[in-house]
């Protein structure tokens, strides 16, 4: 019987291996193979890992520099998923970009190396014990798909790079500024050291923290989080750098960087909360919560570039997950780790539908976008029921989540409920106005040389819908037990 | 002995403030360089201080991370940059330097206030400096926002480092040492990745002025 650590160990090596190797060999023509190998195995020790968890409790592993309970081994499954499913779609998707000349060898070798290692980046953040390795992992995320952003060369990319490295440089400077500040609290009541920082033993303390320091690191923390989340007013850089860049890191930065970061905040405001009597953490969620959600959904009106208005998608369902979380309690807890895990695979099934249909068109405005399902049925009809599922149309599990989130507002917060309805409606009639435009009517877009990978896009969508109509009673169980650990 | 060293930590900590307003003043690229230099030379004699009063030796090793990254690998790697960019030219601000100045003074006023709740609280022995500590970083942090080209920009993102590098020494004694590593680890790639980039924007846009990157508006 091997220990509990093995998978945990090859969960986080895989993809380390994998960004070496394929640093070496990632330019060859079997380059984007192996990055789905490695992105396979990486999924099989994540779910190995996870099947520890659900059967066991949680593990404490490397002497306590990593740990995994309910709250991160879902993440983590859901992680290597979704890099899994992404890998398979940039197979296709990176062959085409490089016939077309907007990739070539080395970029290749870049792109596939640098997307290894954010998964491992992204792992690292999720099972790390510390919070400031948690820090470090969340700066060396950014830094990985900084080059990714711009590796098309093109003017607006490398705007848009910089602007991502300078403006999350920024806030997750802020969020140092705050993790110093919980070590200055913890230090008074465990003593300095590394344990000072295990997030563990800081939970165990958290109502003996000093409830003025932590007040001021959590307000640190959300900010400087908040930026990677996209919460507005800080989200600036998060449309660029999805229209911009590659598609398949449009996808996982959607899909995962934004949830990654939103946990950090989880785990930061159960260490506030037990602190503060107040509320104050969960008050500010709320508040940044609906502000996103409501200017993300007028912004998308006025979008004609398809990848940035599903960019403006994510800001308003990371604010609506965030002012969830701002409300707590069991439902809205569960309901929020719910809309975590169908956003991420929604949107990011929407991502690959995009990306294959950008590339057929030649062009990212949605005015030059015409007739997806004349072009493929497949194609068209996976925009289609991707968008109704991510407007949150039932029977998806955007609709559920949604509904819980709705419920649970009216019931603890009232005057919130028709602000919320009113933006997801005007997020449904501009949203829905373009995807209706771009699948119906005559085609205008080119062949392809090489088979699209639209299998995901369908897995995605078929596990949205699953968990609409029926959450598997091990998974209902399994988020009861991760809303409790952030304070259901 | 003791007492005069530490209080020559709030001498440093007064001549890191200083250097703080020099950067936001000058206007030579080259000169921001050096100053940047000499902010980290500084950072590493405040670290060695603190680490022989409090006995602490991993305090010890990130000053010596310090002055390896600080004042000799990454001053070296932006003075290649400059010279193989070939930019030496008078930075514009968009803010001109005497109104800066006074901004300056307000965020340290704001700066210390802030700082003065949380330095009561620790038990560090440099906790004093704590408000020098967050004025730097605020004072980077205009310095970034008011600078339009590229090069100080970065320099204010490192010097921005540099003071929460400091806050961190003076509020909690350094935090600990495998976090210390991540975040110099971190720090050296940014600033690689940084280079690399300077030589993109310049290949594209043929100038390093930032106010190019402003295409992507919203419509």
């Amino acid at each position: 019987m091997l220990p509990a650590t093995f998978p945990l160990f090859l969960t986080l090596l895989l993809p380390v291996a994998g960004g070496v190797v394929l640093g070496l060999y990632g330019h060859r023509d079997k380059g984007p193979e192996l990055n789905a190998a490695f992105s396979a195995a990486t999924l099989a020790a994540a779910l190995w890992l996870t099947a520890e968890v659900v059967f066991g409790t949680s593990v404490l592993g490397f002497g306590e520099r990593f740990f995994i309970d309910p709250l991160n081994a879902f993440l983590v499954a859901l992680t290597a998923l979704v890099g899994f499913t992404t890998s398979i779609f940039s197979m296709p998707y990176m062959r085409i970009e490089r016939e077309h000349g907007k990739m070539t060898g080395p970029r290749m070798r870049l792109f596939h190396s640098m997307y290894q290692l954010f998964i491992a980046m992204m792992l690292v953040a999720l099972t790390t014990n510390n919070l400031g390795v948690l820090w470090v992992a969340m700066e060396a995320a950014t830094l990985t798909t900084v080059l990714l952003v711009s590796v098309y060369r093109t003017p607006a990319s490398l705007e848009a790079a910089w602007k991502y490295f300078i403006l999350c440089g920024v806030g997750i400077a802020q969020a140092l500024f705050g993790t110093m500040l919980l070590y200055l609290a913890a230090d008074r009541v465990i003593g300095g050291g590394e344990g000072a920082l295990l997030w563990t033993h800081l939970a165990a303390v958290k109502e003996q923290l000093e409830p003025n320091i932590l007040a001021l690191a959590f307000v640190f923390l959300m900010l400087g989080y908040g930026t990677k989340v996209g919460l507005v007013p800080v989200h600036n850089w998060l449309p660029d750098a999805h229209a911009e860049g590659p598609t398949p890191i449009s996808a996982v930065l959607s899909g995962l960087l934004l949830n990654v970061a939103l946990y950090a905040i989880l785990r930061c405001k159960v260490l506030a909360d037990g602190a503060m009597t107040n509320g104050l953490p969960g008050r500010m969620m709320i508040g940044f919560g609906i502000l996103s959600v409501v200017v993300a959904a007028f912004f998308l009106f006025r979008q004609r570039d398809v990848k940035r208005m599903f960019a403006y998608s994510s800001i308003e369902h990371m604010g609506l997950m965030t002012f969830a979380f701002g409300l707590g309690g069991p439902i809205a807890n569960f309901a929020g780790l719910l809309h975590m895990t169908v956003h991420s695979l929604t949107k990011s099934a929407i991502f690959f539908a995009v990306g294959h249909a950008t590339q057929r068109a030649g062009s990212q405005v949605m005015d030059e976008i015409r007739g997806l399902l004349q072009a493929s049925p497949t194609l068209g009809w996976g925009l289609t029921i991707g968008s109704l599922a991510i407007l949150g149309m039932p029977p998806f599990g955007v609709f559920a989540s949604e509904f819980l989130i709705l419920t649970s507002a009216m019931r603890q917060l009232p005057w919130a409920t028709p602000v919320l309805l009113l933006s997801l409606a005007v997020a449904f009639a501009a949203v829905f106005g373009r995807v209706q435009a771009m699948v119906f009517g005559d085609t205008n877009l080119a062949a392809t040389t090489h088979r699209p990978a639209l299998f995901p896009v369908f897995l995605h969508l078929g596990l949205t819908l699953m968990l609409g109509l029926f959450v598997p009673p091990f998974l209902g169980q399994w988020y009861r037990q991760a809303a409790a650990l952030i304070g259901g | 002995m003791r007492a005069l060293l530490s209080q020559s930590i709030n001498l440093y900590a007064a001549s890191l403030l200083i250097v703080s307003f020099a950067m936001i003043s000058q206007r030579r690229i080259l000169s921001l360089v050096h100053l940047y230099t000499t902010q980290g030379a500084t950072l590493v004699l405040a670290t060695a201080t603190v680490a022989y009063l409090t006995n602490q030796p991993h305090l010890f090793y990130s000053a010596a991370i310090t002055l390896a990254l600080k004042v000799v690998l990454i001053p070296i790697l932006l003075h290649r940059v400059i010279d193989r960019l070939d930019v030496r030219w008078d930075v514009e601000t968009l803010i001109n330097i005497p109104t800066t100045m006074l901004i300056g003074i307000v965020l340290v006023v704001f700066a210390f206030n802030l700082a003065l709740p949380i330095s009561q609280l620790s038990s560090s022995i440099a906790r004093s400096t704590l408000g020098i500590a967050l004025a730097c970083v605020l004072l980077s942090f205009m310095m970034m926002i008011v600078r339009s080209k590229a090069i100080p920009q970065v320099i204010g993102f490192l010097a921005m480092e540099n003071g929460l590098f400091f806050a961190a020494t003076s509020a909690t004694n350094g935090m600990p040492m495998i976090v210390e590593l991540g975040i110099a680890l971190d720090v050296l790639v940014g600033a690689l990745i940084l280079g690399v980039f300077m030589f993109q924007i310049r290949e594209q846009f043929d100038s390093l002025d930032i106010s190019h990157l402003e295409k992507l508006r919203e419509e």
